[in-house]
């Protein structure tokens, strides 16, 4: 037994001398409660916070504490966090980073405004957003519009390094944060819709020195797999798995962008993400040599990939052959839930093809695969079947195969619509109830694909399409709600006007809150959805709530700022009045709610 | 002040214009091989009586919602992101139009980052400019309603060759 507890004390010691163990850090400093050190709350992605005192009672009580403006008027994603005594909070392009000093009621420790080119604003696709900086070991990293990665004392603001990414004139952008995990900072990329090649990128944490590059596509050691042991569905996924999906070298300008949220496993060392849709939007284009459907591997998939060597454990392709631009970048939440009577390590993921995801999480086995907004009809569903051939597949509904019904064809009715079930918009697990509270959107859409050609740096999209609120149901473009990943089972769903377009934060108050594109963040009672508090903030909330506690008392804190893909469509109002398939009398526009500007709302108990 | 000038000028022969066509129906506006234009040759959309909508325009709304929309809103409606052009498109002359797809435009402050990309070398767009306006123009001035044109006129072959020609195609 001494023996055993000597090795272990060494092997501690071991972990916290060498700088491969520096994302120790990152787990001291998101375990502690009163802190929000990571977008997504935790490596974990689930977005609850043990802080209790704002309680299902007293939630409504709360007022606000103070707010910050700005200055910046785009589309505001992701959320501040707090590290100690300060908040950082970010903003869209320019990219501005403020300390804030919790001890002063937010007084500007120090701003950091990076110059980049505005020619970046518009091969940004839908508006300059930003889903925030990351923390880890005194260190801010602000990843900009333009890619360059930047790493910021966290006391001061200095530039420590600075390194490239990818290169806007090819139409290469980011909006996502970064993962830092031990002694690396983990990238995306940003750009399907302009023919990039998607990638993942770890730098030197240190020293902002690029160490490896994994591909969504093309040749095998380009993407870090190995064909043996990476494995899809339980099976080694083969020699040139991608070359071979895809029509002569398409692959070189067939997105699969990186651009969501990761999350990372230390008890395994792998970290998950997903990867965005296939270039160009028009399939036909896309079609093999033989004119049928060809996979198009490994866009629309989720990566599990090695923390250190960037290898991938296993991938599973959720959308082969996408035909609606459902991207599958959504986050992965990282839970161990009950599945058919058994505890799993699994992985959530709610994706934009409408379906929700349940896997194991260490060996990609597929788990639970369900609608989780009723109005999905693109897909009868996934096979289940281990021994057929189509097992893991989609089974896709001809009516609404963009493919099928052809180029220069309207294809009607089809939901969800490009923008999904849910974007990016995190959901969040509580482990309190077992649940997860998924933000969604609830609109369908009409989609034409044509033929169009590729020009670096141009938008590469080849569709027109037009979306309306799901026909048939309560009107509205959006649903708050419960979902039960061990069944595949919404729990209870609250109707919205819009797309609940906000990350949603779970507490162990027993209070759930998210925030609304009229600007209203509301808190809803984890049990059954019950609205116990509502406030309209500035501007159209996209960003995602969190919380804190400074002194002893708890906060939630969220930006506010219209933008983003939902104001893109929404500002406009997306009934089609011609096509009588929205709710009755119409649907106002957002525009009529709302109107931009970046501010963040604190809010606290009296 | 001195720019304010030439821009009330046009204005002036727009209205003038808008009068010759309501004086005169369909007679201010001639068809060559399906494509519309105006008295001085300047594209424009047509809807027969029973509300079919010329091929240019149809197209235009193809084009407009996959390379435009995504910033300026369905419908030219505009978004949160850059200006409507239903408004815009009543004033802005078929050069002036050009100018700025093709070259792009800037207007970059402290309080507003606009930035048009110069679209000039996109075949998506070029190739199609004309057929964009025309839509435009119809979103601004002819009363097309917003949403895909109900009926169209069939593809003349005109369009194809041109198409075909543009992207160097056979």
């Amino acid at each position: 037994m001494r023996r055993y507890a000597l090795a272990g004390a060494s092997l501690a010691l071991i972990a916290f001398a060498v700088p491969g163990a520096a994302n120790q850090d990152v787990l001291q400093q998101t375990g502690k409660p009163e802190q929000w050190a990571l977008q997504t709350g935790d490596y974990a992605n689930h977005r609850f916070s043990k802080l209790s005192q704002i309680t299902r009672d007293n939630v409504k009580n709360l007022k606000v504490a103070w707010t910050f403006s700005t200055g910046v008027l785009r589309g505001h994603e992701g959320s501040p966090l707090v590290v100690g005594d300060i908040m950082y909070v970010h903003t869209p392009f320019p990219n501005v980073v403020f300390a804030l000093d919790l001890n002063e009621d937010g007084k500007i420790l120090w701003k950091y405004e990076p110059k980049q080119d505005p020619s970046v604003i518009p091969v940004m696709c839908c508006d300059t957003v930003y889903r925030g900086v990351a923390y880890a070991d005194n260190t801010i990293y602000l990843h900009q519009a333009d890619t360059t990665l930047v790493a910021l004392d966290a006391k001061t603001g200095k530039e420590k390094w600075k390194a490239v990414n990818g290169d806007p004139k090819k139409g290469e952008t980011n909006t996502a944060t970064v993962l830092p995990v031990k002694d690396k900072v983990i990238v995306g990329i940003s750009g399907a819709e302009f023919g990039v090649r998607g990638h993942v990128t770890a730098y030197d944490a240190k020293t902002g020195k690029q160490l490896w590059r994994a591909y969504s596509l093309g040749p095998d050691q380009d993407m870090l797999v190995d064909p043996e042991k990476t494995t899809s569905l339980g099976k080694p996924i083969g020699k040139d798995s991608s070359l071979k999906t895809w029509n002569g070298d398409q692959w070189k300008i067939g997105g699969g962008t990186a651009w969501g949220w990761m999350s990372y496993d230390p008890d395994t060392n792998l970290f998950y993400y997903g990867t965005a849709n296939p270039s160009t939007w028009n399939p036909v284009q896309r079609a093999g040599p033989d004119g049928k459907p060809i996979d198009q591997k490994w866009t629309m998939s989720l990566f599990a990939r090695d923390a250190d060597t960037g290898m991938a454990k296993w991938v599973y392709q959720m959308t082969p052959f996408d035909e609606w631009d459902y991207d599958g970048i959504n986050e992965n939440i990282l839970a161990d839930i009950d599945v058919g009577g058994q505890k799993r390590k699994t992985l959530v993921h709610f994706d934009r093809n409408g379906l929700a995801y349940t896997l194991d999480r260490v060996t990609g086995e597929l788990l639970v695969a369900a609608k989780y907004d009723p109005a999905v009809n693109w897909t009868t569903g996934v096979v289940m079947d281990k021994n057929s051939p189509q097992y893991g597949r989609p089974q896709v509904v001809s009516k609404y195969s963009t493919f099928q019904n052809g180029q220069d064809v309207n294809t009607k009715g089809v939901c969800p619509a490009a923008l999904g079930s849910k974007d990016q918009q995190p959901a969040a697990y509580s482990p309190r109830t077992g649940l997860f509270y998924v933000p969604t959107n609830h609109v369908c859409m009409d989609y034409e694909p044509f033929k169009v050609s590729y020009t670096a740096g141009q938008p590469y999209v080849g569709a027109t399409l037009s979306m309306f609120p799901a026909p048939g149901s309560h009107g509205g473009m959006g649903n708050f709600l419960a979902w039960d990943a061990g069944t595949g089972k919404i729990v209870w769903s609250n109707p919205e006007k819009f797309s609940v377009w906000s990350g949603a934060l779970a507490t162990a108050g027993g209070v759930v809150f998210y925030g609304t594109l009229e600007g209203y963040i509301k808190a809803v009672d984890e049990k059954d959805g019950k609205e116990l508090f509502r406030f309209k903030t500035p501007s159209g909330i996209i960003g995602n709530v969190m919380t804190y506690s400074h002194k002893g008392k708890q906060y939630v804190a969220v930006l506010s700022g219209v933008g983003g893909w939902a104001g893109i469509g929404l500002a406009a109002g997306l009934t089609n009045p011609t096509e009588g398939l929205g709710a009755v009398g119409g649907y106002a526009a957002l525009r009529d709610y709302t109107a931009l500007g970046g501010s963040l709302t604190v809010f606290t108990l009296p | 002040m001195r720019r304010a000038r030439p821009v009330l000028a046009l204005a002036g022969t727009l209205g003038l214009l808008l009068l010759a066509i309501e004086a005169t129906g369909q007679a201010a506006k001639k068809e060559k091989n399906g494509k519309w234009e105006t008295a001085d040759g300047t594209p424009t959309f047509n809807f027969a009586p029973d509300g079919t909508v010329d091929w240019y325009t149809y197209s235009g709304f193809r084009r407009y919602h996959s390379e435009c929309h995504v910033c300026h809103g369905p419908d030219g409606e505009g978004s949160t992101y850059a200006p409507g052009l239903v408004q815009s498109m009543k004033t802005l002359s078929y050069p002036d139009f050009m100018q700025v797809v093709a070259s792009g435009r800037e207007a970059v402050g402290a309080a507003r980052q606009s930035v048009m990309p110069a679209l000039g070398d996109n075949p998506n767009v070029m190739c199609y400019i004309d057929d964009i306006y025309v839509y435009l123009k119809a979103r601004a001035e002819g009363g097309l309603p917003r949403g895909r044109p109900a009926k169209r006129a069939d593809k003349p072959a005109a369009a194809d060759q041109h198409e075909k020609a543009c992207f160097g195609t056979k």
